[in-house]
């Protein structure tokens, strides 16, 4: 797969550059690439022609009103959408040059990681929790959990404050420990992509902070991909920010585009706080 | 802000009533102290009538307590025209069928409510509960008159192959009649497996999609789902279901006289007759000519409450360690 140029990220939209910035910067390969994109719930269409590319060990932000399909979208890049009945895709994604909808959705799923708004730990032990994923593959070997298991709560930022109590009820530790720990059960199975939807939307400032500290690191490790009604979070920790309005993706640029100088009306305006 | 006045109320407070004190009638009529009341009656006269039973059954029982002592509980001979009385034979009968009822209807209660939680279209679960919870609503006497004319002559046909092929182990043993703790337990099950589905797909179907869908999101088939996250996180329920089950097992009176056999007797052979507690208090209660036998049969009334206790109470012991890492609320 080869690199391409920023330019290329959606045929629709106009990736522009502030003076400052290099304008031939290339990026790695593109991770999802969406094609004329539309979902359906019943008769009621979520997406309407979505187009754009989420690039390799990148971290790009969906933002918009609620309703506006930026989840449902999330959703189809690991086709959780097709556990609820009644729901229709037409259109292409590719997961790098394959056809997402050529793989088993549960092989997909370990490829493509998710973690969900409410912190939702299993009612186990911490380093249960984390198994779980792991044990799920009998191809890891059980003398191999222990150490992945350390792994992934150090890369969730969460090992030192659960060390000791690795044995306890993960129903027991803080709102954002559990998110950090739902994290780390995703990143467990080593996934390539991590989808994010609204993760710190049930969570404290500080907690929240924490979260958006550790998807710094680990976009090092995977693509993530975030829905977020937080604006000012994507503006952290996004690198390249969509806007979606009524299931359409009406911007999608640089993140310091989107909120500094961006090209919508209707994007000025949400962002302004005008509406949504 | 120094010089901001803060407005004085238009009507002054005093007029409104609040700094009057309601008297206990006005709180009375206002709902809240009838609710406070009737609910505490409820949950006292549960208390009341439990003690009132356990106080009653202890009175009429002294002659026997008396007579037999603690012997009462190990001895096996129940001879009324001598007067010799003791419970083995029917608490075993008792233990033995419902915990036997118990291992059959769990794995097929279990499996027809995660077919119907998880599994079957909402439409058909919904109809076939319907059925289900109408089983439940069915009177004993005609289970015991199914056991009879159905369960017994096909038992009749299957049990010598049982006992062909597994008539090395006791439990096989001896000669079938087609009364016998097999045929009780069997009727046993068939009972209680509806309470089983019913409260086991209630709760099976409560667990938060969170939890099923955090399992998928690990790459985790359906199956994968339903086992290692819907039905653990569901295990308390279930429990619930199946404590529920012991108890009606234990207590069950018209179906198993009918099937069981009634002889007050032990043997390790499962397709031996024997006799349950609530059975031969059914059976012989009319008949029971002397005070004595009288006692000795509200005694074992006695011991099937304190039987009944106890499993409870290993079944809460069972479930707290078994709770492991979950926390409560």
């Amino acid at each position: 797969m080869k690199p391409f140029d920023l330019s290329q990220l959606s045929r629709a939209h106009e990736v522009r550059f502030s003076s400052d910035e290099p304008a031939d910067e290339k990026l790695p390969w593109p991770q999802f690439t969406v094609a004329d994109l539309n979902f359906f719930y019943g008769s009621h269409q979520a997406l309407r022609g979505i187009d754009l590319i989420v690039p390799n060990k990148r971290v790009m932000a969906f933002i918009g009103p609620s309703g506006c399909g930026k989840t449902t979208l999330l959703r189809t890049f690991n086709r959780m959408n097709e556990t609820i009945p009644g729901t229709r895709v037409e259109g292409s994604i590719r997961l790098g040059d394959k056809d997402l909808f050529s793989f088993p959705a549960t092989r997909l799923r370990r490829v493509v990681g998710m973690v969900f708004q409410k912190p939702s730990p299993f009612p186990k032990s911490i380093f249960d929790n984390v198994a779980y994923g792991l044990r799920l593959d009998p191809s890891i070997r059980r003398n191999e959990i222990a150490d992945k298991v350390e792994q992934s709560l150090r890369r969730a930022a969460l090992w030192d404050e659960v060390k000791d109590k690795l044995h306890q009820s993960a129903n027991g530790i803080s709102g954002g420990q559990q998110q950090r720990l739902c994290i780390a059960r995703a990143l467990a199975v080593e996934p390539e992509v991590l989808l994010l939807d609204e993760p710190c939307s049930a969570l404290d400032p500080i907690s929240t902070a924490k979260i958006e500290d550790l998807l710094f690191e680990i976009k090092n490790l995977c693509t993530i991909v975030i829905v977020t009604h937080n604006m000012l979070q994507a503006a952290r920790v996004a690198d390249y920010v969509g806007f979606f309005l009524n299931g359409e993706l009406v911007e999608l640029n640089r993140a310091k585009q989107i909120f500094q100088n961006p090209e919508m009306q209707q994007t000025q305006d949400y962002i302004t706080g005008r509406f949504g | 802000m120094a010089n901001t006045v803060l407005a004085t109320p238009e009507v002054p407070f005093e007029s409104r009533g609040l700094d009057k004190k309601q008297t206990w009638w006005e709180r009375l009529r206002k709902g809240d102290e009838v609710v406070h009341l009737i609910t505490l009656a409820g949950g006292w006269s549960i208390l009341v009538i439990t003690g009132l039973l356990v106080q009653h059954l202890w009175v009429y029982s002294r002659l026997s307590r008396h007579a037999f002592g603690w012997h009462f509980l190990v001895d096996s001979t129940w001879d009324p025209v001598n007067g010799v009385f003791g419970a083995w034979p029917f608490v075993y009968g008792t233990v033995v069928t419902s915990l036997l009822a118990l291992a059959i209807s769990i794995p097929i209660g279990l499996g027809a409510a995660i077919f119907l939680a998880e599994l079957a279209p909402r439409k058909l679960s919904n109809a076939l509960t319907f059925l289900i919870e109408l089983l439940a609503a069915v009177p004993s006497v005609i289970y015991g008159l199914i056991g009879i004319f159905l369960l017994i002559p096909v038992l009749f046909n299957v049990v010598p192959y049982f006992q062909k092929y597994f008539g090395w182990l006791p439990i096989f043993n001896g000669t079938f009649y087609g009364v016998s703790y097999f045929s009780a337990s069997i009727v046993l099950s068939i009972m209680v497996v509806p309470f089983i589905i019913s409260i086991s797909r209630e709760v099976l179907i409560s667990v938060p999609v969170s939890q099923r869908e955090a399992m998928m999101a690990l790459g985790a088939t359906k199956w994968d789902v339903t086992w290692r996250a819907v039905v653990p996180y569901a295990r308390q329920g279930i429990m619930g279901s199946i404590f529920l089950s012991l108890a009606r097992a234990l207590g069950e009176t018209m179906a198993v006289t009918m099937v069981i056999g009634n002889v007050a007797q032990v043997s390790t052979s499962l397709m031996a007759p024997g006799y349950t507690i609530a059975a031969v208090i059914a059976n012989e209660f009319t008949e029971a000519t002397g005070d004595l036998y009288l006692h000795a049969l509200i005694e074992l009334g006695l011991v099937l409450f304190v039987v009944t206790m106890i499993f409870n109470a290993l079944a809460r012991l069972l479930m707290l360690t078994m709770k492991g890492h979950e926390v409560v609320g």
